[in-house]
């Protein structure tokens, strides 16, 4: 096995595809482009359409319109099982009346690959997810780990340029997910083929992914890398789905160098202002906020006043949910060195102007989240 | 819940009861074919094989069971491979037109044998089917494909149609996908719909007694006309014959669909 494998994937291009089931549009515009060799990660809610663009990929769906490459050839009309691309599903799909060898072995004997070839590949999968061991077994004597590994196998062992992954750590538990996690990554190095991974868990995402897509009502809000979306979120549904975070609403009075808001009467501002027309929302991270006791002096900074409705202790430090004057709840996460706070107890919030993302107000952000 | 000791005794009784009263007349039957005299005179006497002898050499006798074996061969492919067809197409219609076809595929197990057999009667003289091996497999399978249909339907319905996804993103055709993946998987639905179809033609009576001539008879045919005209012991020997080949078969599709539904929970 290359250690550091040659860039063999294929390049993806979605351009302007839709999907539409009578009226409901589970596509509705998506274009998007995936390197060669790239983890892209679709990521969303329920009901977003990160499986739809993931199954128009595999050939499952048919595109109402619009086009797709991949490895610069259009494949729309093209059937699944022509198109050499590698799929692992949620629910593992290994066929239970072979055994895990054959199950392999099933993607070789088709493309008529010889015995003797055919089995040294399917040792070489097998060897690469770990299951070496296991050629013999039949899926039932299997955890569910070791299906989705094995599946992995099946996939991969044929060479396709892309690999397709819907949700595939979707059905295991935290710690078993997490292993694996690192495993797809690794084995993602060593094939260098294009990944795509479909996921609607934003901390699987930032752990996998080169870049991220994030979806939303059947459109792409933001791609970008996982720095680029926490940092610089284009819309607030991304900045609220990427990580944790707090949104202030209120009024808004925007001058030639900034933006105030003013909540239930305290007023923050943000050296920026927001172009166009919409509504101001500001958004900040957890680790920008600062917690205090109120009271002291504190020239220069936003302050807003609250009380803790919720204390987590995390090990590596606490986190607090604090509820604003206005109803609203702020997320704030203190290292373990800082005061700690009870429930209940009044509580000042600083931050600086600087440290707050000014997005355009979409209340269909909330809606869709929860 | 726990369960009274007596409560436990009169449950016990009252299913031995029901037990034997099911079981009964078809082991009368047994001892009988081992009678010594010519009567089916019940408790029998004595002991004897002749009338399993009879069976197998009068020509009455094999010739009817030969053609039983050779309609209900000939059903039960039949039935098997229409009815594994119609519960494909049912499976992967949509539900409401399907549900109206299954229940109108199913009528043959409702509607009373002796209107059927009016019926196919009735055509069949206009056809000139009376007393032909073609009369006969056409009739039976009519009686045996609602058996072929359930099993087969209710292997589709554990079946797992991602599987068939997954065998497209390995490169599989829709052909090579049913032979490789969905046919080993509903496999054992088939062969238990197989064996109840087989089993339905071979002792099917009501139908075949309308559309039997001399020149045709199944066996159960045979047994009925020798039982009205005299008291020949060879009918309990047939009936064991018939019983114990019967359990074997059944009990094999049970056995078939029971060990599905395990493997797939």
């Amino acid at each position: 096995m290359n250690p550091r494998a040659e860039n063999r994937g294929a390049a993806i291009d979605l351009d302007t595809v839709s999907k539409a089931y009578g009226s409901f549009k589970a596509l509705d515009g998506v274009s998007l482009r995936i390197e060669p060799g790239e983890f892209m990660t679709l990521l969303g809610p329920s009901g977003s359409g990160k499986t739809t663009t993931l199954n128009v990929i595999a050939g499952f769906t048919d595109v109402t319109s619009g086009q797709l490459l991949v490895g610069g050839k259009s494949v729309v009309g093209v059937p699944a099982h022509k198109r050499n691309i590698g799929v692992v599903f949620q629910h593992y799909a290994l066929f239970p009346h072979m055994t895990v060898g054959r199950n392999v072995a099933y993607p070789l004997t088709l493309r008529g690959i010889a015995q003797e070839e055919r089995k040294k590949r399917v040792a070489k999968a097998l060897d690469m997810v770990k299951m070496g061991d296991f050629a013999h077994r039949y899926p039932s004597e299997l955890s569910g780990g070791q299906q989705q590994r094995v599946a992995l196998a099946r996939s991969i062992v044929f060479d396709p340029p892309l690999l397709l992954m819907d949700e595939p750590l979707g059905a295991l538990d935290k710690k078993l997910r997490e292993w694996l996690q690192l495993e797809i990554k690794r084995i993602h190095r060593e094939l260098g083929t294009t990944f795509v991974y479909v996921t609607h868990d934003q901390e699987e995402a930032l752990v996998l992914s080169d870049r991220i897509a994030v979806f939303n009502r059947g459109r792409i809000e933001q791609v970008g890398t996982g720095r680029q979306l926490y940092d610089q979120p284009a819309t607030l549904f991304v900045g609220r789905f990427i990580g944790d975070s707090t949104v202030l609403r209120g009024e808004v009075k925007s001058d030639g160098t900034g933006t105030a808001l003013t909540i239930a009467g305290e007023t923050v501002s943000a050296p920026r202002r927001l172009a166009g027309e919409a509504n101001a929302v500001m958004l900040l991270r957890p680790e920008k906020l600062v917690i205090r006791r109120p009271g002291r002096d504190a020239a220069g900074t936003n302050r807003l006043s609250g009380t803790i409705a919720e204390a987590i202790y995390l090990g590596s430090g606490s986190k607090y949910e604090v509820k604003l004057a206005d109803g609203s709840t702020a997320i704030v996460r203190s290292p373990l060195a800082g005061e700690s706070f009870s429930l209940g107890e009044k509580v000042e919030l600083c931050f600086d102007g600087a440290d707050a993302k000014l997005l355009p107000d979409d209340s269909t952000a909330d809606t869709t989240l929860t | 819940m726990e369960m009274k000791p007596l409560t436990r005794v009169i449950l016990g009784l009252v299913c031995l009861l029901v037990a034997i009263w099911l079981v009964a007349p078809t082991l009368v039957v047994v001892p009988m074919s081992f009678n010594e005299n010519k009567s089916l005179a019940f408790p029998p006497q004595g002991f004897s094989w002749q009338w399993y002898q009879n069976f197998a050499t009068n020509p009455e006798w094999s010739t009817s069971f030969l053609n039983s074996l050779k309609v209900a061969s000939l059903v039960a492919v039949l039935a098997t491979v229409l009815g594994t067809l119609a519960a494909f197409g049912l499976d992967r219609m949509k539900a409401r037109p399907a549900n109206l076809l299954r229940m109108l595929m199913l009528t043959p197990m409702v509607v009373p044998g002796v209107v059927l057999a009016i019926g196919i009667y009735a055509v069949y003289l206009d056809a000139q089917l009376v007393g032909t091996l073609t009369g006969f497999v056409l009739a039976h399978t009519i009686l045996a494909l609602p058996f072929v249909l359930i099993a087969v339907s209710a292997n589709l319905e554990v079946f797992d149609r991602r599987l068939e996804t997954a065998a497209a993103s390995l490169g599989a055709g829709a052909l090579t996908t049913f032979r490789t993946v969905t046919l080993p998987l509903i496999l054992p639905g088939i062969l238990s719909g197989l064996l109840f179809a087989f089993a339905t033609s071979f002792d099917e009576i009501v139908v075949s007694l309308f559309i039997t001539n001399p020149y045709l008879k199944t066996l159960p045919v045979q047994i009925f006309s020798s039982i009205t005209r005299d008291a020949d012991p060879t009918v309990a020997a047939v009936g064991t014959i018939l019983l114990c080949a019967t359990t074997i078969l059944i009990g094999g599709g049970m056995l078939l669909l029971g060990r599905e539904r395990k493997g797939r929970l």
